[in-house]
């Protein structure tokens, strides 16, 4: 039974940040504005928010069974209050910290109707410690840490965040660009309009 | 061709807050058409469209995927 418990612990970890990596992702995606992998728009959006709701439950998963798990020696304390454990107190102190802000995150995106879009833009920058939080919480605290399986999962993961973050910082992450509109336009007009000259 | 059933619903664009980002035209191209920047474009111009009953279901994705939260339905 406790050998179940931890498998399912480390599992649910593994699959919870794969799930917010393609969640992190699908954010940025979505600030740009454009469709991806032959998905609308609207279903990037949509495929963000359910990826973001199955990532946190297997995150719910992940932790209720380490609480039970008789080697991680979990207390429900150590759900919200980062740093107290008994193993490996820093790195799970991480997990504390991501589940904090996850929970933040959630909630202030659940609500953001009523709460208001500054609010919920505010909070929802926090994702971006959110994930590095929880990959070194996997990388410090996971038993699979060493598995090089893992470590190629950690390294693809790794490679797509920060290659979605650095295409976010550019300029041509946006897709439009507002205040010349007629510049993406023009070029073909001019291009069809010499066309026409040269045919007369 | 008979006219569709109005649902008594009613879609407010809020323009301070619109972005373009586009989901609305994807979800309900029947009702807005997208300009050349990318905004809505209501058939009869304006803030405010009509939901037809079928396209309720629709109207309610739009405001719940808008990201800048720009669309209300009353």
């Amino acid at each position: 039974m406790n050998e179940a418990l931890w498998a399912l612990g480390r599992g649910t970890g593994v699959v919870a940040l794969v799930l917010l990596t393609v969640t992190v992702v699908l954010g940025i995606l979505t600030r740009s504005g454009r469709p991806a992998f032959g998905l609308p728009r609207f279903a990037v959006t949509l495929v963000h928010r359910n990826s973001a709701l199955i990532g946190a439950v297997f995150v719910l998963i992940h932790v209720v069974t380490l609480l039970f798990d008789p080697y991680a020696q979990l207390n429900a304390v150590d759900f919200f209050v980062p740093f107290l454990g008994s193993y490996h107190p820093f790195w799970l102190g991480l997990g504390t910290v991501g589940l904090d802000l996850l929970i933040a995150i959630l909630v202030t995106a659940l609500l953001r109707r009523w709460i208001g879009q500054r609010v919920f833009r505010v909070v929802h920058w926090a994702a971006y410690a959110l994930w590095p939080i929880a990959l070194f919480h996997s990388f410090g605290t996971g038993t699979d840490a060493g598995a090089p399986l893992f470590i190629l999962l950690a390294v693809a993961c790794s490679a797509v965040v920060v290659g979605a973050v650095i295409w976010r910082t550019t300029t041509a992450f946006q897709l439009r660009n507002r205040t010349t509109p007629d510049r993406r336009i023009e070029p073909s007009r001019i291009a069809a309009d010499q066309k026409t000259k040269e045919l007369r | 061709m008979s006219t569709p059933t109005r649902s008594g619903k009613v879609l407010h664009i809020d323009w301070t807050r619109c972005d373009a980002r586009g989901s609305c035209t994807e979800l309900l191209p029947e009702l807005l058409r997208s300009d050349p920047w990318g905004y809505p474009l209501p058939a009869g111009g304006g803030s405010d469209v009509a939901i037809p009953a079928h396209l309720a279901a629709a109207a309610r994705d739009a405001v719940g995927l808008c990201p800048v939260l720009a669309l209300r339905l009353s």
